[in-house]
C-alpha cells in the first residue's frame, strides 16, 4: 500500500485554486521533495496532507486514511513541522513538549530521550521566547516526532540550523529515520538529492513530477 | 477527554501564571468601574436593584476582556493546528478553555466583590453570602459556557477584538437579567430572597442550554 496517493488534488481559498490537479504516489520509506517559488501551493498541499486542510476535490490518501473523512486517524501516524513551532512562546522546551506528549498520550520518558536526542537537554528549562531560532527549531523537530509518526511532513525543515544540528537531526528526521517524507525547501540540488521523487508546483498546477533534473526545477522560480 | 481537558487547563494555567494578561487587567477594570460609579453617581451606597446591576454589569464587561484573550495564544502561538495534529476530542479544548474562564473569574471576584461591598453597597450582605455566592457560581458557569465558544468563534476571524464584545454581550442579556434579578432582593434594605429559587433555577436552565449547546457545535468552529 503506498504511503500517500494524491490524484487530482484540488484546494481552494475562496475563487483562488491554491492546488489544482496534484497527482503523485509515494511508497512508505519515500521521500518526496515538493518544490516551487512562494505561493507556489507548497505549504498547502504539506496541510492537506496533515488533515489541517480539506481537500475540495480529487483523491487524498494518506497511510490508508482516505481524506477528508479519515482525518481522525492521522494524528497517531503524521507529524507535522510547519514554519510555525507550534511551542508556546512563555513556556520552556521541556514543558512543551511534555504537554504536546501528553497530548499524544506519550511519556515523559520520551521527552527526555527527545532533548537529548536533539542536544537541548542543557536549554530545556528556558522559555522558547529566550532561545535562538535555531533551537526552536530543534525542538519543534522534536514536537513533531515525540509519537514516532510514520510520515513526517517537513516545511524548510533546516530553517534556522547550523551544519551540527541539521546532522544531529538527520536520525530523527532525515533519510536515516526510516520515514516516509515529504519535504519542502528551496535547496533545489540538496532537496533533490536528498529525495526519492519530486513534484514542481506553479502557481498550485503540478508541472513536474517523478525525476526531476536540478535544471527543470530552477525553471520554476522564473 | 477529561486528561486531555485537564492537560490544556493545567498549561493556560500555567501560562496565565507566567504572563499574567487576563486576571489583573480584568481585575484591574472591574475595580476601576466600581471606583468610577462610587464618584460617578455621587452616593456613597446602593442598594437594591441599582446595585445588583452595577454589580453584574461590570462582572460581565470585565468578562469580555478574558474571553478576547481566551484563545490568544492558541492563535498567535499556533495551538490550535497543534490541537487538531493530536488525537484528542476537540471537545476537550471546549471544556479546558470554560474551565479556565471560570477560574478567572472566580478569582477577579475574590478581589472585586468585596471591594464592590466596600465601595458601593449600602445594607451589607448580612447572612445573604451563601446565596450570593451561589448566583455567582451559576452565573460564572454560564459566562465560562457562552464565553469559551464566542472565544473560539472571535479567534477565527478578523475583527476578533470588535466579535468578541459584539457576540458575547446580547448572548448574555438573559444571564444577566437572571443573575441580576436573582441579587437584587439581598442588596436590599429589608433583605428577603423572594423568587430566589426561580431565578436559579432559571440560571441552571441557561448554563444547561449553553454548555450543551456549546458542546454540540465546538467541533465545527474548528473546521477549516
Amino acid at each position: 500500500m503506498p504511503a500517500i496517493e494524491l490524484d487530482g488534488l484540488e484546494r481552494r481559498y475562496g475563487e483562488r485554486a491554491a492546488l489544482a490537479g496534484v497527482s503523485v504516489t509515494v511508497e512508505a520509506g519515500q521521500t518526496l521533495v515538493v518544490l516551487g517559488a512562494n505561493g507556489a501551493g507548497k505549504t498547502t498541499l504539506l496541510r492537506v496532507l496533515s488533515g489541517l486542510l480539506r481537500p475540495h476535490a480529487g483523491t487524498v490518501r494518506v497511510l490508508g486514511a482516505e481524506l477528508p473523512g479519515e482525518r481522525w486517524r492521522l494524528p497517531r501516524l503524521v507529524g507535522y513541522l510547519g514554519h510555525d513551532p507550534l511551542l508556546y512562546r512563555d513556556l520552556t522546551g521541556r514543558e512543551n513538549l511534555r504537554y504536546h506528549a501528553r497530548l499524544h498520550g506519550v511519556g515523559d520518558e520520551r521527552v527526555t530521550e527527545l532533548l537529548e536526542a536533539v542536544g537541548m537537554e542543557r536549554r530545556a528549562d528556558e522559555p522558547i521566547a529566550e532561545l535562538s531560532r535555531g533551537m526552536v527549531q530543534r525542538l519543534a523537530t522534536a514536537r513533531a516526532v515525540l509519537h514516532d509518526p510514520a510520515l513526517v511532513l517537513l516545511d524548510e525543515p533546516r530553517a534556522g540550523l547550523d551544519p551540527a544540528a541539521t546532522e544531529l537531526l538527520e536520525p530523527l528526521v532525515g533519510r536515516g529515520s526510516g520515514r516516509t517524507r515529504v519535504l519542502v525547501t528551496h535547496d533545489i540540488e540538496g532537496g533533490l538529492a536528498d529525495s526519492d521523487l519530486a513534484v514542481g508546483l506553479k502557481d498550485g498546477r503540478q508541472v513536474l513530477a517523478g525525476s526531476v533534473q536540478a535544471a527543470e526545477a530552477r525553471a520554476l522560480y522564473s | 477527554m477529561i486528561r486531555t481537558a485537564g492537560t490544556i487547563l493545567r498549561k493556560d494555567l500555567r501560562l496565565e501564571l507566567r504572563t499574567k494578561e487576563s486576571v489583573p487587567a480584568m481585575t484591574l477594570f472591574t475595580l476601576t468601574v466600581y471606583v468610577l460609579f462610587h464618584f460617578g453617581l455621587d452616593r456613597d451606597s446602593l442598594d437594591g436593584d441599582l446595585a445588583s446591576g452595577v454589580l453584574w454589569v461590570t462582572l460581565l464587561l470585565a468578562s469580555v476582556i478574558g474571553v478576547s484573550r481566551l484563545y490568544a495564544a492558541e492563535r498567535e502561538q499556533g495551538g490550535v493546528d497543534a490541537l487538531l495534529l493530536a488525537p484528542v476530542d476537540r471537545t476537550a479544548l471546549f471544556l479546558a478553555k470554560a474551565a479556565g474562564l471560570l477560574l478567572f473569574l472566580v478569582a477577579v471576584e475574590i478581589v472585586a466583590v468585596p471591594a464592590f461591598a466596600i465601595l458601593l453597597l449600602g445594607p451589607g450582605l448580612g447572612g445573604a453570602l451563601p446565596e450570593l455566592l451561589a448566583i455567582l457560581m451559576l452565573g460564572n458557569l454560564g459566562v465560562a459556557a457562552v464565553g469559551a465558544l464566542v472565544g473560539a468563534l472571535a479567534a477565527e476571524s478578523r475583527a476578533r477584538e470588535l466579535t468578541a464584545p459584539l457576540l458575547l454581550l446580547p448572548l448574555l442579556v438573559p444571564l444577566l437579567i437572571s443573575c441580576a434579578q436573582a441579587t437584587e432582593p439581598l442588596f436590599r434594605q429589608e433583605q428577603g430572597p423572594e423568587d430566589l429559587g426561580r431565578w436559579l433555577g432559571l440560571l441552571t436552565l441557561y448554563d444547561v442550554v449553553f454548555v450543551l449547546l456549546s458542546v454540540a457545535v465546538f467541533d465545527y468552529l474548528l473546521e477549516d
